[in-house]
């Protein structure tokens, strides 16, 4: 970093400045207030110094130097603002306007095209005053030197347009207008170096040269990922977002900073807001993504204005008991997707069976039912589901009220079914479920492993950063057997059979230990129980991993002496390792690889489970688990639970509650009664939907707070109308620890109601009264409770949050955990065995089905496939499958299937992909109309309770041309 | 000169075969550099030869050399550029097709000077038949021993790979050169760093012309002694100049450098076709400054030239006879540069386009009065404004164009047509 050389003293403009070494002139001068123009220079941006607008001065140079690019020298004496320099620059400027559309969409729009607003100030374009000019049949008036070439009527344009009329409108989210364009390439830099997608490039030669997708595709076309970095980036109208709410200028908007609200990497946010309306949104600056957003995070926010949101209380009429799926495909009924290809639930399926209510109503039905089950049958037989994308304060208060009111330990949410399995092995060893270091560290990594992890997809933002450090020098090793698009940047990707997990990193285990490349030290000192390991992992030789993986016995070698050896090495995995009947083991073998190497508690080491969620850590956190309380304070200790009776002023049940699996099953066997849904839809998340809809109708009582009908609504007997993230105040803790503030940005729909308020309700209205005025008071409450978060309150948090631990109010929280002993002292080897899947494939169900997510959707859809962008790009669902094995099942691409397991069968598109390994499917379960989960197993892992998501064994079958007829008459 | 060096196949037939060129002490002088001299003793002898870099540039080869870094861990790369595309320049083209040999054995010893085991020979699209000649030379060197591994026994190896350019002009500088054998656009790259510290798949790299390399063999036979006796001392050695346009032998002269520029045009080339009047000449390729009569009587080399600021570049002696259109003429030149500026930098990439557009216009004669002072704040505005000299190379043509031919631009305004033509536009003869 430059900030770490000596200082250099100079002179700009006559003023003398001392910087440090190997800054750029044009840093040097900013810090002085000098304003030197650029277009292509982007202080984010690596500098390329091709606009040339930044030429200055220096003395005793021959030629003009780009102050964007050249650093400066001690005695250097720069002149920034000559006569000669004006006369360069406004040259350069007309030059490029003469191509340029006058105006163009950005300056039309917000008046802030670099280009025209240098062009006003050297006098070449009108100075409009304050009014803009919203139509483009309102032509600049006309001026002495754009009229320079005009020629006979008509101006001369000096470059050659190779496309028809230069607009390229094939992507759902970014317009271009290569017209614009003055070729500064400051969005192939933002795809390269910021994104590092690698997508945008320069085609054709000279005055042809324009910028290119691919290998000059139209956008859509393209392998674009729609982060829209490169339409931040530009400084003209040539990427444009497009808009995707109502069309206003930014100048006409209200700025509110707040969180994203997808996955667990937590990028900082800016909503700009106008009319009640979220009319774009933009990357900001935080030590989580520094400006960086993914298509989600930037193009994902139209689900809150979408018509289909509650704004109601709904109670279910007389009629539509005994209680059952409303929709077709919530039923389950074969042939559905021949009208309905993709799509989201058809509210005239499904609204027919409630009538609207009023608050008062729905609220006292909704407490006096719980309360009558509750009396009848007793606290055990209730339970309810938070959320991971609920905050921290809903969390806090939805465990209270599970605990506190209805008296059971029986709360739980989709952590279950995500890193419980981690979260089990990492308590088990070490006695903290928490990441041991932020991902950004990876920066300061040597070799990083990143296995069972789709992060590109999955954590799109996070991957940014992981590209950019093999790319800086980090060796990084990619483990997954569905090759994911990470791979193409990794030094060594390995895939081997799925569910072979355990097997592969005891070899690699073997190797490190048979080759001295551990730690002994740390082991000594930091650890206990490593002779078991030893013993454990002294029969997978590379030869015996060979055999049970597939991976060859060299390359096994290889990983372990590149781990092994490294100086630090940073582990990351994801649901590939969590969500398997193994999953506990699995995780178990990734911290003993960590512990025998001594890879934790410093810098660029450590142990980072990509939480899902965003804010699944701080549900966690924040005890919504049923065995613990805030802060992982088990409801077993005598004395952690006297502590709570006394904050919450009741008796609580001492025994740990059932898990998110274990509730369905007992609402299938009648032990769970009556249950409170907050934001889950178990109905498409949940494994086995057959058992799940079996058991959802069978509840005497379910109520459903959602901001739509989601289809596990569909069996409720009340759904209460929530409002949704930018609607309401919250805390969310990302993957890294951080807990961030996500503001309030518009006004909900309605009469829908924060969660938390709706959560008040219901315990005053049973008997418990809860009085807040705010989330930030809800916090306070929350971190009193919790001594890793004592430190916190929101003042603390500002815009950019602060990580837990934090016992100190006065100290910032910790970013490196576990350096001198672990939370349970000494660290444990916990050894595993190789244990096989439980359904392994056999001639009937030949494939090993894999399900997980896509780039564009998040969970069961419900906000994703209501955000246009989205839904446009990845409208519907599709089987992806290896090219072989499609072309021995007879099917192409395209193709419609049935894919069936022992539990189910959906129909659906069949996609050719060979990032699927032959023998294997892959299905993303975001999609009601072909529900991945209808197939799943719900056979558990026995320590984390989490079910077996990524391996059961399906069938695929062609959908035969007949049986389309049949279907489509029988419509 | 007694013997030619450079262009020897028009005194020996057939040199570019390995046999005839062994048979005239071809090989001997890498022999003697690999065999009898320490690399740093190559590289001494080169600098003391004064041999100055042919591509244009005039920078003391030696030196050159002598920048690079002497502890770096990564491998030395010698680029050949033989991207030889300057108009009114065709000197490389002779050496690569006729005189084969001896530009391997100048990478030989270069190579050798410079610990250097990896070389390319960089060559234009279009030099098919040259890049056939190098392969069947360079299969001819391995055979015998010149090239691959441990060369005349010493233990030294060198391996040279052909590597052939698609046709872009800015390939042919240097640092555009590398980017285009690295497997991208050939985008030249800000400078510093310099080639010799961070070149070629970043490492210290050499990129030197066909002809300075075809003159390393005679330096290290007949001594640095011998090549400082040839022509001026600031700027010695043989010297092939091109002599292309209104002559009567049009052709390549090998010539001491410092031959008066009147004296390569009138004694060697024949003087002005039909003998008619000298109008113009551009003395170092398309990219430099023009000159007119009165000024023919310079030294080409590269000192003498600069005192008239003037370049001798390539000598690439574009002549123009008194027919000669200069509007018509800068026309084509321009629209060389608009077609071949590689597109990365604003000042070249637009206002090379505006350049040759607006001569245009005034050449259809539709210019006007203004169009000839706004070429000149053009082309003055993109000199020494982008990453490499290609800007520089149209603007200065240009502008000495317009400050030495003004008034055959006022009359193309005035008169709306050429005045050299009774009643047409513009007409063809020039280049």
């Amino acid at each position: 970093m430059s900030t770490m050389h000596a200082p250099v003293t100079l002179t700009i403009d006559g003023r003398p400045i001392t910087v440090s070494e190997g800054t750029t002139i044009w840093e040097a001068a900013r810090q002085l207030g000098i304003d030197i123009p650029v277009l292509c220079h982007d202080p984010r941006l690596p500098p390329v110094a091709v606009c040339r607008v930044c030429a200055v001065e220096v003395k005793g140079a021959r030629v003009a130097q780009a102050a964007c690019i050249r650093r400066v020298e001690a005695g250097m004496e720069v002149r920034t603002h000559t006569d000669q320099l004006t006369r360069v620059r406004r040259m350069l400027v007309e030059l490029l306007l003469a191509d340029h559309p006058i105006p163009c969409a950005k300056h039309e729009k917000n008046r802030d095209c670099a280009l025209e607003l240098l062009g006003e100030q050297y006098g070449l374009l009108p100075v409009s005053s304050g009014e803009r000019e919203r139509t483009r049949a309102a032509a600049p008036a006309p001026h002495q030197s754009r009229g320079r070439l005009h020629d006979r009527g008509g101006t001369i344009r000096v470059r050659p347009r190779v496309l028809e009329d230069g607009h390229d409108l094939s992507s759902p989210v970014i317009a271009v207008d290569h017209h614009a364009c003055i070729l500064c390439d400051r969005c192939i830099r933002g795809c390269d170096e910021i994104q590092n997608n690698e997508v945008i490039g320069r085609t054709g030669k000279g005055a042809q040269t324009r910028i290119g997708f691919d290998l000059n595709l139209p956008m859509g076309q393209s392998t674009c990922v729609s982060c829209g970095e490169c339409a931040a980036v530009c400084p003209t109208g040539a990427l444009m977002h497009k808009p995707l709410t109502i069309d206003v200028p930014l100048s006409e908007t209200k700025a509110v900073d707040s969180v994203c609200p997808y996955c667990g990497v937590g990028c900082a946010i800016t909503y700009h807001v106008k009319d009640n309306t979220i009319v774009q949104v933009s990357g900001r600056e935080s030590p989580v993504n520094h400006g960086r957003l993914c298509v989600k995070g930037r193009y994902g926010f139209d689900y809150a204005l979408h018509p289909q949101r509650l704004t109601v209380p709904l109670i279910r009429r007389a009629e539509f008991y005994p209680k059952g799926p409303l929709s077709k495909d919530v039923r389950g009924e074969d042939g559905r997707w021949q009208r309905k290809p993709g799509g989201i639930v058809d509210y005239a399926e499904v609204l027919p069976a409630f009538r609207e209510a009023s608050w008062e109503e729905a609220l006292d039905l909704v407490a006096s039912r719980l309360k009558q089950i509750k009396d009848r049958y007793g606290p055990g037989a209730l339970a309810g589901f938070g959320s991971a994308k609920c905050s921290n304060e809903e969390a806090y208060l939805f465990q209270k009220l599970v605990r506190a009111v209805f008296g059971t330990n029986n709360v739980d949410h989709c952590t279950r079914l995500c890193h419980a399995s981690s979260v089990a092995a990492l308590q088990e060893t070490i006695g903290s479920g928490a990441v041991s270091n932020v991902f950004a560290d990876i920066q300061y990594a040597d070799v990083a492993i990143v296995i069972g992890s789709n992060t590109t997809e999955n954590h799109p933002v996070a991957a940014t950063f992981f590209k950019q450090a093999a790319k800086r020098g980090t060796t990084l090793i990619v483990i997954d057997p569905r090759r994911p698009a990470l791979a193409d940047h990794a030094h060594y990707y390995i895939s081997y059979k799925p569910g072979t997990d355990v097997a592969f990193l005891n070899g690699l285990m073997h190797v490190i230990i048979a080759e001295g490349l551990i730690d002994a030290d740390f082991i000594a000192r930091r650890t206990e129980n490593f002779a078991a390991l030893q013993e454990t992992v002294k029969h997978y030789t590379p030869e015996v991993v060979e055999k049970l993986t597939g991976v060859p016995a060299e390359q096994v070698r290889t990983i372990a002496r590149v781990y092994g050896r490294a100086k630090n090495a940073m582990i990351f995995w994801g649901m590939g390792i969590s969500q398997h009947t193994t999953g506990t083991d699995n995780a178990r073998c990734l911290i003993s690889l960590c512990l025998m190497t001594g890879n934790i508690g410093r810098p660029g080491t450590g142990l980072h489970p990509l939480r899902g969620q965003n804010n699944v850590q701080g549900a966690s956190d924040s005890g919504l688990i049923p065995m613990v309380y805030t802060d992982y304070q088990r409801v077993d200790t005598p004395q952690v639970r006297e502590k709570f009776e006394k904050a919450w002023g009741v008796a609580l049940d001492p025994k740990p509650g059932l898990t998110v699996v274990e509730i369905t099953h007992g609402a299938l066997h009648g032990t769970i009664k009556g249950m409170y849904m907050m934001g889950e839809n178990p109905f498409l998340s949940d494994p086995n939907i057959n058992k799940v809809r079996k058991a959802l109708a069978n509840l005497e009582f379910l109520v459903v707070q959602d901001i739509f009908l989601t289809e596990t609504a569909e069996f409720a007997d009340v759904i209460l109308p929530a409002a949704s993230f930018p609607e309401k105040e919250g805390t969310y803790t990302n993957t890294d620890r951080r807990v961030q503030i996500g503001r309030k940005a518009i006004d909900p729909p309605g009469q829908a109601r924060p969660d938390w308020q709706i959560i008040c309700e219901i315990a005053t209205r049973m008997g418990y009264p809860m009085h807040y005025h705010s989330p930030e008071e809800i916090f306070r409450e929350l971190v009193s409770l919790s001594p890793n978060l004592a430190g916190l309150s929101y003042a603390k948090l500002g815009t950019s949050g602060e990580l837990w631990p934090c016992p100190d109010p006065h100290a910032p929280g910790q970013s490196v955990l576990f350096t001198d002993s672990f939370p349970k002292g000494k660290g444990k080897f916990v050894p595993a065995e190789f244990m096989p899947a439980k359904e392994l494939p056999d001639a009937e169900f030949p494939f090993v089905l894999n399900t997980g997510r896509v780039l564009e959707h998040w969970h069961t859809g419900t906000m994703t496939r209501r955000a246009k962008a989205l839904d446009a790009i990845e409208p519907e669902p599709f089987v992806e499958i290896h090219p072989e094995d499609l072309s021995t099942l007879g099917l192409q691409d395209g193709d419609w299937v049935r894919v069936s397991s022992r539990r189910g069968t959906i129909v659906l598109k069949v996609r050719s992909g060979n990032r699927t390994q032959k023998g294997s499917v892959f299905i993303p379960f975001h999609f009601r109309e072909a529900a991945a989960n209808l197939l799943t197993l719900d056979e558990l892992d026995p320590y984390g309770k989490i079910p077996e998501f990524k391996f059961c064994a399906v069938k695929v079958e062609k959908v035969r041309e007949q049986e389309d007829l049949a279907a489509a008459s029988a419509a | 000169m007694a013997e030619r060096v450079l262009l020897r196949h028009l005194d020996v037939p057939d040199i570019h075969k390995l046999d005839v060129y062994l048979a005239h002490g071809g090989y001997a002088a890498a022999r003697k550099a690999l065999t009898t001299l320490t690399p740093e003793q190559v590289t001494e002898q080169v600098k003391a030869s004064n041999l100055r870099g042919r591509g244009g540039a005039g920078f003391v080869a030696g030196m050159k050399w002598g920048f690079l870094p002497k502890d770096s861990p990564k491998p030395v790369y010698l680029c050949c550029n033989a991207d030889e595309s300057e108009p009114g320049t065709f000197k490389d083209r002779a050496i690569i097709e006729w005189n084969t040999h001896i530009l391997l054995e100048g990478i030989l010893i270069t190579a050798y000077a410079i610990k250097c085991h990896t070389a390319y020979i960089y060559i234009r699209g279009e030099f098919a038949f040259g890049a056939r000649r190098l392969h069947e030379a360079i299969a001819e060197a391995y055979k015998a021993g010149f090239l691959g591994k441990n060369i005349f026994g010493t233990g030294f190896d060198l391996d040279v790979y052909v590597h052939r350019g698609a046709g872009a002009y800015i390939c042919g500088e240097e640092t555009g050169l590398i980017e285009s054998l690295e497997g991208k656009r050939a985008y030249p790259r800000i400078k510093p760093p310099f080639p010799a510290t961070y070149g070629l798949f970043g490492c210290p790299t050499i990129v030197n012309n066909v002809e300075t390399l075809a003159c390393v063999p005679s330096i290290i036979a007949n001594g640095p002694e011998w090549f400082k006796s040839i022509g001026p001392e600031g700027s010695p050695g043989p010297k092939i100049y091109c002599v292309s346009g209104h002559v009567e032998k049009p052709g390549l002269y090998e010539l001491p450098m410092g031959m008066p520029l009147r004296t390569v045009i009138y004694d060697y080339a024949g003087g002005i076709r039909g003998g008619k009047k000298l109008k113009a000449v551009m003395p170092g390729g398309s990219s430099f400054p023009v000159l007119t009569p009165d000024e023919i009587d310079v030294h080409m080399d590269f000192d003498s030239m600069r005192k008239i600021n003037a370049f001798l570049g390539t000598a690439g002696i574009i002549v123009m006879d008194e027919d000669t259109c200069m509007v018509r003429a800068l026309e084509i030149i321009d629209r060389f540069y608009h077609h071949e500026s590689c597109g990365q930098c604003s000042p070249c990439r637009e206002g090379t386009g505006w350049l040759h557009k607006l001569l245009l216009r005034l050449e259809e004669g539709n210019g006007r009065p203004e169009d000839i002072d706004l070429m000149d704040r053009i082309a003055g505005n993109m000199m020494g404004n982008t990453v490499c000299v290609l800007a520089d190379a149209a603007a200065m043509p240009t502008q000495s164009f317009l400050s030495k031919f003004r008034d055959e631009f006022v009359a193309h305004v005035t008169l709306g047509r050429c005045p050299l033509k009774k009643n047409g536009t513009g007409h063809r003869q020039a280049a």
